[in-house]
């Protein structure tokens, strides 16, 4: 049973309250071994803990950033939020109503028009069949937002001044844009149906350095123009950098760190945050001839006992072999983070 | 003397709607012991100078001109056979995604052992003890023991220190390493980059380091050449073309990088995309992205001019900069 990570979340002067409320999440996955050995050898099913207690709260207009290396979890945080997987464990609230228990489906409805979703690669969710323009005004129709012809066309044309496409480019087909322009489409299309709240799995991660600052100040710019709420999830610390205004730190479906942005990068409590923050190469200060900490993530079928980040930490005694350490909060900076370190709480790190 | 001179390579592919021309005009040397760093966005000819460098380009693309020089001597026009015998020999190669690079039915030592064999004289049991000797140099714990394991049963990380002891066994005077690290998560990077960076100086090999991620390049290499549409835009001293590039397009490239040490309120961007070959602008193919263009630019295409420490393909260099019309 997954015990509560509790992330008692401060919002900023100003922020509204949490559009999106996640709450001891979890979700675990049966993993199963091939028929043939289930049947010869008897094998059985093994739990994979994916995500194993979140919480987290994201004010409007305001965007949360998870970064974790790959199988940290942090995709699958996204699908439970987007409805695409059911949790284990846990409740998500948006817009203070229980998303994964809607009343009905009026409910759902109002629920499911919040939020979209942004994925990382542009060409395997956009149907190759279908023109630009219906691609983006498939959400409007699904949700019977606007009725007329008319309308739908004017709103297709809106959004694509909106992104940065011309209107004519809705009577093109997919595969005849470049990445950066196909993750527009994306933009565009998910903010069709006037959502609160996107969720952004790795959005720039397929993209070229030069067609990623153009993408990044789009969203940015979407952003403030239309109050959105990102959730914000990346492997790329420089993009989250730009991107967050608070961080988590996700490490074997768990947070391991989490602070706003500003203090997360002057003042990285966390063993795992730093490691993560000495290792990214950075052209401007190449840290030549380091040598970097050894090991890699455990495999998450079988997480090691007590702090998943123990075999790797340099700093790990035998409290952090055996016992699990929760978040609790520690000074960083001249800020505060939510902590989940025996070394930090006992002020040896 | 260097090590490779590549002179003037044009990679051309013939199709029914005519030639593309994916290279053109590509020059660089790499010294011995070198670290040469290729960057440039996806589709600028970056994997395709490597491939034209071993003899691995897939038909129908082809070298149409140009010269590929190793340790004096030229191997772009060898025979299939000879040229099987430089590649791994004398060139080693590193990939992307180690789990294409290695045999998923054969155990790593079998494939180590094979490769060894191929290229040296060693006995069989010379051979093994020669591939537990490599496997320990690239950080392979327990390397006895792995050597019965099959590449499935390795990590990400583990799997591609693999390929590194695969591309060195025959101890190349060069490797040529594409992408290396981009499979793998921010901290095995690192020490892939570390252990590439150790190995290659010990054993004085130099290396085309091809990549899309300038941070590996500055971690790495000791020059780099920024490629854009086929075309090498500027190339100098790592330091130099990081901090104060001199080509309009490798200053916009390092300007749109976001970084960890500070947060910028709108990220410079180069507006537009790179064009595709066969569809390059008259003239310098930056020209319609580039906010210093003038009428030159469109004209005519701008050679390798040396400005300072490093060589830029661009006419703000050139004598008749000042006359020319914005």
């Amino acid at each position: 049973m997954p015990e509560a990570s509790r992330l008692p979340e401060k919002p900023a002067a100003g922020a509204g309250r949490p559009l999106l409320e996640v709450e001891s999440l979890a979700r675990y996955f049966r993993v199963m071994a091939p028929w043939v050995e289930r049947l010869l050898e008897g094998k059985r099913p093994r739990l994979l803990k994916a995500v194993d207690g979140v919480s987290f709260a994201i004010p409007s207009g305001r965007t949360l950033a998870i970064v974790g290396e790959s199988g940290c979890g942090k995709s699958t945080v996204a699908r439970l939020v987007a409805g695409l997987y059911r949790p284990t464990q846990g409740t998500i609230r948006i817009d203070g109503l229980d998303a994964v228990h809607a009343k009905n489906a009026t409910e759902r409805r109002h629920i499911r028009r919040q939020l979209q979703m942004i994925f990382q690669d542009p060409m395997a969710s956009l149907n190759p069949r279908w023109r630009v323009r219906d691609i983006i005004a498939e959400p409007i129709r699904a949700f019977g937002l606007v009725k007329s012809r008319a309308e739908i066309e004017r709103q297709v044309a809106e959004l694509l001044t909106h992104v940065g496409l011309a209107p004519i480019d809705g009577e093109k087909f997919p595969h005849e844009f470049s990445g950066g322009q196909r993750q527009r489409i994306s933009i565009a299309r998910a903010l069709s149906s006037r959502p609160r709240l996107l969720l952004c799995d790795e959005p720039t991660s397929a993209l070229d350095v030069s067609v990623q600052a153009q993408i990044l100040n789009l969203m940015r710019d979407l952003q403030r123009e239309m109050g959105l709420t990102y959730l914000f999830i990346s492997h790329n610390l420089a993009v989250v950098r730009h991107m967050a205004d608070r961080i988590a730190v996700m490490y074997l479906g768990r947070i391991a760190e989490t602070a706003e942005a500003e203090t997360l990068f002057a003042a990285p409590r966390h063993p795992y945050t730093r490691l993560l923050l000495e290792t990214i190469p950075d052209p401007l200060k190449p840290k030549r001839d380091r040598e970097p900490l050894a090991g890699e993530v455990p495999n998450p079928l079988d997480p090691p006992p007590g702090c998943a980040f123990n075999p790797r930490c340099p700093f790990a005694n035998e409290r952090c072999r055996k016992e699990r350490p929760e978040l609790k909060r520690a000074r960083a900076g001249h800020g505060w983070a939510e902590v989940a370190c025996h070394g930090v709480e006992e002020g040896r790190i | 003397m260097a090590l490779l001179e590549v002179r003037d390579l044009r990679v051309e592919i013939p199709t029914r709607r005519g030639v593309l021309t994916i290279l053109d005009g590509v020059s660089f040397d790499i010294a011995p012991g070198e670290v040469l760093g290729l960057v440039g966005e996806s589709g600028a000819g970056k994997s395709i100078s490597g491939l034209a460098i071993i003899g691995l380009l897939e038909p129908p693309a082809r070298i149409a001109d140009g010269t590929v020089t190793l340790e004096g001597r030229r191997i772009d026009n060898l025979p299939r056979e000879e040229m099987r015998r430089i590649r791994g020999a004398r060139i080693g190669t590193i990939f992307q995604d180690p789990l294409t690079s290695l045999n998923p039915l054969y155990t790593i030592g079998r494939q180590l052992v094979e490769t060894i064999q191929t290229h040296t004289t060693l006995t069989t049991r010379q051979a093994e003890a020669r591939a537990v000797d490599l496997l320990k140099q690239v950080g392979i714990p327990a390397a006895e023991s792995r050597l019965n394991a099959y590449p499935h049963e390795f990590s990400g990380g583990m799997r591609q220190r693999v390929v590194i002891s695969l591309a060195l066994c025959a101890e190349p005077v060069l490797v040529i390493a594409d992408e290396p690290t981009t499979a793998l998560d921010v901290s095995i990077q690192a020490q892939i980059i570390a252990l590439l960076k150790r190995l290659c100086r010990e054993h004085r090999t130099a290396v085309l380091l091809i990549t899309h991620d300038m941070g590996v390049i500055a971690e790495t290499a000791d020059r780099v050449a920024v490629m854009y549409a086929g075309r090498i835009a500027e190339i100098g001293p790592v330091g130099t073309v990081v901090n104060r590039p001199k080509h309009p397009y490798s200053a916009g490239l390092m300007g749109s990088i976001p970084t960890v040490e500070r947060r910028l309120d709108k990220l410079p961007q180069i507006k537009g995309a790179m064009p595709r070959p066969g569809a390059l602008p008259h003239g310098c193919a930056f020209a319609p992205r580039c906010g210093y263009a003038r009428d030159l630019c469109r004209a005519e295409r701008p050679e390798l001019m040396r400005t300072g420490e490093t060589e830029s393909a661009c006419f703000q260099y050139d004598r008749r900069w000042e006359k020319a019309h914005a």
